[in-house]
């Protein structure tokens, strides 16, 4: 497992070091790749695209660091992250949130016992008129409601039993 | 006035966001247009239409483009899709149903400035836009719109998609720009400013408009500024879509003509309360960074303009209009948007940082009913020295929700600290 040789990935790195006049500028796309490889950014990641971009590694934690979208820990299968900024909270975006996590039995942040789902709160996601709703592994599922998120969670445990941890 | 689509055109034409319809509806003849016109008169078309910038300021957008030095050999315009104020969802539809027409109103924008590059700045989690707007300009680059010699008029640019990755200080424009060079994502100080040169992206200058401004271009040039300057206001002049979240019957996006009264949008167009028993309490126009105002008959029948939304002491802005009834307690509202801006506080200067940390821990003591009427005074006295003396905006935005809710909503802070003295 890795990026750099990896013939997966050589197309869109070379597409994104074409983008910019500087390598550094590429550092967020490149990142993005380093969490589809491991599931998340993990040490082995960080100097790859350290390498790829003739920075230093602490540079690219840092900038990796500062985002919420880069995760700094393995998730599960299927990272949900649940809207519950004020105009999704006026519709019961923080009840929806509360039982989602009772059903999987997580705390906020956590990961269910199966390694499949993680689940937390995050800030206004531009999806006000259609809440609840929630980002899976950087998809959007809205409109939510109880009986259509135990459906979801039904078909992503089967879909997700042989899928690689943030691919899904 | 009623619903009129300049941006949202793809609800009324089927398949917009297919170049071969977009084509087939005026798509592209305003930048064959302008490519046939002096850079300068393309800005100067812009300027005479009263064009604002949609991404909250409403800074006249043709002056902006007249700020960038000519003689400058590279130059940059970089489109602000990081659409992350809370209760904004526009640009998200302009990109998802009527790409291109951003996509044209950007290419006259590069063209009048004569850049060399258009980036567009996706906030991350619009990771499937960022898709389609590459598939996008691919096809355009296929068919002579982007790339090099442009419509064979020898002018070249590139387009780019670049995504962000969760965090709301990157709208900031001079916080976009560091963290499209793979910087963290701060603002910078300015002077200079982007349209100069040192201040920009790779310290080139650099124009930075938001998406339903440049969405708005392509209509100037295939209609006139007059027409453009006779929808709207005097000084408030075009439609704008109006993003309507809470407790309405039918939330959603509404583009009207500036000007167009709260009255008509909460209940001609949104169809009014959500339950109807419970009658409107309070309104946040500019999403959580805006000040509040009580839903009163004098505000309901303001006109949604920027001078008009002055007068009723807030801004209009992005047009981020959040509603709560009745049953909302305005406490717990100022809980939740001072949580956004903790949460979303850069860092850099210590009142933001420092003011934002305390004043979400002091509001939920209030909220629990564990503060005291002493607690009310110190968050609006603390709020009130976070304004003004920070780096970038988001020290002003933060002080907001607290300043207003309790001049607005005193009892409602009241309550919390009463029922335990
Ligand atoms: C904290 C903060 C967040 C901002 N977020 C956005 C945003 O998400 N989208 C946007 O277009 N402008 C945003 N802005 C405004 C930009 O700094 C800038 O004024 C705007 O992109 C200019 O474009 P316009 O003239 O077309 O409005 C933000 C400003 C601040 C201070
Ligand atoms: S005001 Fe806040 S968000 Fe803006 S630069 Fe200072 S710390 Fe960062």
């Amino acid at each position: 497992m890795a990026i750099i040789g990896n013939a997966k990935y050589q197309a869109r790195i070379k597409r994104h070091l074409a983008k910019y006049p500087t390598k550094r500028s590429a550092v967020m796309p490149l990142l993005y790749i380093a969490q589809e490889e491991y599931g998340w950014v993990n040490q082995a990641g960080i100097n790859e695209v350290a390498q790829l971009l003739d920075l230093d590694p602490t540079q690219v934690k840092s900038i990796a660091g500062f985002y919420t979208m880069y995760s700094e820990k393995p998730k599960g299968k299927y990272w949900l992250q649940v809207c519950t900024d004020l105009p999704c909270a006026l519709q019961g975006a923080d009840e929806f949130h509360a039982w989602l996590k009772e059903e999987l039995g997580v705390q906020e942040g956590g990961t269910s016992a199966d390694g499949m789902f993680t689940v937390e709160h995050v800030m206004c996601l531009a999806a006000c008129d259609k809440a609840p709703m929630l980002q899976c592994n950087f998809h959007y599922v809205e409109n939510l409601d109880k009986d259509s998120m135990r459906a979801l969670l039904a078909k992503w445990r089967v879909d997700g039993a042989g899928a690689a941890n943030g691919s899904a | 006035m009623g619903t009129m689509h300049i941006l949202l055109r793809g609800r009324d034409i089927e398949n917009l966001k297919q170049l071969e319809v977009y084509e087939q509806h005026e798509g592209f003849s305003a930048l064959r247009a302008a490519l046939g016109m002096s850079p300068a008169a393309v800005i100067d078309e812009v300027k005479a239409s009263g064009l604002r910038g949609r991404g909250g300021a409403g800074f006249p957008t043709g002056v902006k483009w007249s700020f960038i030095p000519q003689q400058e050999p590279v130059k940059y315009v970089t489109v602000n899709a990081d659409e992350s104020e809370t209760g904004t969802f526009k640009d998200r539809e302009i990109m998802e149903e009527n790409p291109y027409q951003l996509i044209e109103g950007s290419l006259i924008c590069a063209y009048a400035i004569q850049a060399r590059a258009v980036y567009i700045y996706l906030r991350g989690e619009f990771w499937d836009i960022g898709t389609q707007l590459d598939d996008c300009i691919e096809q355009l680059r296929a068919k002579g719109y982007v790339g090099e010699n442009i419509m064979g008029s020898g002018y070249s640019c590139e387009v780019y998609t670049h995504l962000g990755a969760g965090a709301y200080i990157c709208g900031e424009e001079s916080a976009l720009l560091n963290s499209l060079e793979g910087y963290l994502g701060q603002p910078r100080v300015r002077p200079p400013f982007p349209a100069q040169k040192g201040g920009g992206l790779y310290k080139e200058a650099t124009v930075v408009n938001n998406v339903e401004t440049l969405a708005n271009v392509p209509f100037i040039l295939n209609e006139g500024a007059e027409a453009f300057k006779a929808i709207g206001t005097t000084q408030s002049s075009g439609t704008k879509i109006y993003c309507v979240s809470g407790h309405v019957k039918k939330p959603g996006n509404y583009e009207l003509p500036m000007g167009t009264t709260f009255r008509e949008l909460l209940f001609e167009h949104a169809g009014g309360p959500l339950h109807g028993e419970r009658g409107f309490k309070a309104m946040l126009p500019s999403g959580g960074s805006g000040p509040i105002v009580p839903l009163t008959d004098e505000v309901l029948d303001t006109p949604m303009s920027y001078e008009d939304c002055a007068n009723i002491g807030t801004i209009i802005g992005s047009a981020s209009i959040i509603i709560m009834d009745e049953s909302v307690d305005i406490t717990w509202v100022a809980s939740k948007v001072t949580k956004f801006f903790a949460h979303e506080s850069c860092g850099k200067c210590t009142p933001c940082r420092e003011g934002t940390y305390w004043l979400d821990k002091v509001i939920d003591r209030i909220l629990d009913g564990r503060g005291s009427p002493d607690d009310v005074r110190r968050i609006a006295d603390v709020a009130e020295n976070m304004a003004g003396t920070t780096l970038c905006a988001l020290g002003d935005f933060a002080a907001n929700p607290i300043i207003h809710t309790i001049k607005q909503f005193p009892d409602d802070f009241a309550r919390h600290v009463q029922a335990e003295a």
